[in-house]
């Protein structure tokens, strides 16, 4: 269990993290989306107590993060994967934490299996990794503890497909044994694959929170026919709102509404679906062009 | 590990799980991991990388060639057990310093600070025991340099053991100072490079200054580390000599202890 409490965090007259409360609960993965800059980090860093809020709190399994007892035993964190010594090895990096978490050698074993390190490359320096192979490790070090809670900053940033989906996976197995997992992420199409529950933050605020059948829904229903100039027409005149697209219509009605219009009117449908990710994708692009400098579009 | 239904009343809106799934509670104990583990961690970080390694390494092959050196072609009546011991610590008290500045600014400069200090989020607890880390490494280095001493004294040196009890724990007291001094220093800047420069520029500087201003001579005498420091190695320590050492201390090493100390437990760990 995560709760955040109008946590806000302002750099002089920058406010990074503006007033969010969220609570996410056992058995869920829940990504946390946001553009680059939106807060996403400072959030994660004030929930771990490396950076003091300003003001409100956030607390695991129902304590500040500081006042947790051996916290490697209950959260697994990952802030930033590249954030290694490059010096040591995979194991190293690892042996080490144990040390300081208090678990054995096999559980290094365990945990370097269970992200898919081999022995091999367990013993190569950090320098030498690829940025998914440093994921890796930074998720058996999140792992090594047996935590309850996850808290993970971009972790399939720099995976392949794979990779994500295998993400997917472990996250899901997490979750179904009572654990928590709140990630981040700046791409929408990533956070799809692993979460099952979005926080959607933009410029230190939440703009939309939900399940993500939910937050998909919300952009009505994408139509696509032989004639959608036709289609449009019909629906217009039926008083449901329609958007055309590039590659058909975006109607603010449940599929079957359009489906009676589109079969009384013999109208072909070559594709009929609830929502797609327009909506959220919408959104999501509003957020990102409010929030990117210029220059950045080149 | 306790199993409730509902442990922290909260109006924030809550997202994903659902009722069914039993909220976990926090494990009973006192915050933070014990003190030993963290040091034992601390003491392993110093050299399980190739810099911290090979300084251990180059500071002992140093005091080895030194020896050798000195045996073959120095003054022989030079070469007894003191004679070989100060000349084998030489070395060590320039570059000691840099393991403890190593210690203090590696979870900075490499920002290994992010996995440290949110599994020890009592940053006082990982500063001491960086501390006491550099200061036990020390010690085994100058056992290292004791040991090596003792035979090129047996092998080649007069054979004489004249270290005296105070020169002997003078010796070691100085070189822990210069250890501390260097932790002092890294927690200070926070940064390796500057860290190093400023533990061989500015007290060089200082001594420099007040041997050409006359004004400062008095003061160059109760704060300068290296006078201070020199009677200790001698082993002949007064009460006066004491009370400069203490105040040249407080200056070149607990001054900046604290000033970094304070950054450390203060600042934002990114």
């Amino acid at each position: 269990m995560i709760t955040v409490e109008n946590l806000t965090k302002r750099y002089g007259g920058f406010t990074a993290v503006d007033d969010i409360s969220f609570q996410v609960r056992p058995g869920s993965v829940v990504g946390f989306l946001g553009p680059n800059g939106a807060g996403k980090s400072t959030a994660m860093r004030m929930m771990t107590g490396l950076t003091p809020a300003t003001s409100g709190r956030a607390t695991i399994l129902g304590q500040p993060y500081r006042e947790l007892h051996n916290p490697g035993r209950q959260v697994g964190v990952m802030l930033d994967a590249s954030a290694q010594h490059p010096g040591r090895t995979g194991r190293e990096v690892l042996m080490v934490a144990a040390v300081s978490v208090g678990v054995s050698k096999a559980r290094v074993a365990e945990v370097l299996s269970l992200v898919g390190l081999t022995e091999e490359e367990a013993g190569r320096r950090v320098r030498n990794y690829s940025l998914g192979m440093r994921q890796r490790l930074g998720i058996a070090a999140a792992l090594l503890g047996e935590p309850q809670v996850l808290i993970l900053d971009e972790p399939a940033n720099g995976l392949d497909p794979q990779g994500i989906h295998w993400m997917r996976g472990l996250l899901r197995r997490f979750a179904d044994g009572g654990g928590t997992v709140l990630l981040s992420s700046h791409l929408l199409h990533e956070v799809q694959i692993v979460a099952d529950d979005l926080v959607m933050i933009g410029r230190g605020r939440i703009v939309a929170m939900g399940s993500k059948e939910e937050l998909l829904s919300r952009g009505g229903t994408t139509v696509r026919s032989t004639d959608d100039a036709r289609l449009a027409g019909l629906l217009e005149a039926a008083d449901v709102p329609v958007t055309r697209t590039g590659s058909g219509l975006v109607v603010d009605a449940e599929p079957g509404v359009v489906g009676r219009v589109a079969a009384e009117e013999r109208v072909v449908l070559l594709e009929l679906r609830s929502g797609g990710s327009e909506g959220l994708e919408e959104m999501f692009l509003g957020l990102t062009a409010a929030t990117s400098r210029e220059g950045d579009a080149a | 590990m306790s199993t409730e239904m509902s442990t922290d009343q909260t109006l924030a809106p809550v997202v994903g799980g659902t009722d069914d799934v039993p909220t976990v509670t926090a494990l009973p104990g006192r915050p933070g991991v014990p003190f030993g583990r963290t040091l034992q961690a601390e003491l392993r970080k110093m050299v399980d990388t190739r810099a911290g390694r090979w300084m251990v390494i180059v500071m002992a092959a140093i005091a080895v060639l030194v020896l050798a050196a000195f045996v073959i072609w120095g003054p022989a009546e030079d070469a007894s057990f003191q004679g070989l011991l100060e000349l084998a610590t030489l070395p060590l008290a320039m570059l000691l310093p840099v393991l403890g500045i190593m210690a203090a600014t590696a979870e900075w400069t490499q920002r290994t600070g992010l996995v440290t200090f949110t599994l020890e989020p009592r940053r006082g607890r990982v500063v001491l025991a960086k501390a006491l880390a550099a200061l036990a490494l020390a010690v085994i280095v100058l056992a290292a340099a004791v040991a090596a001493s003792a035979l090129a004294n047996v092998v080649g040196g007069t054979g004489e053991w004249d270290l005296t009890a105070a020169a002997g724990a003078g010796l070691v007291l100085a070189l822990l100072i210069y250890v501390l001094q260097g932790v002092a220093f890294g927690l200070l800047f926070l940064n390796t490079p500057v860290a190093i420069v400023s533990v061989l520029v500015l007290p060089t500087a200082w001594s420099i200054a007040t041997a050409a201003i006359s004004a400062l001579q008095d003061a160059g005498e109760w704060l300068n580390l290296d006078s201070v420091t020199t009677p200790l190695f001698a082993g002949e320590m007064g009460g006066k000599e004491w009370a400069q050492l203490g105040t040249a201390v407080a200056v070149w090493v607990l001054l900046p202890l604290t000033i970094g100390t304070y950054r450390v437990l203060k600042r934002e760990v990114k």
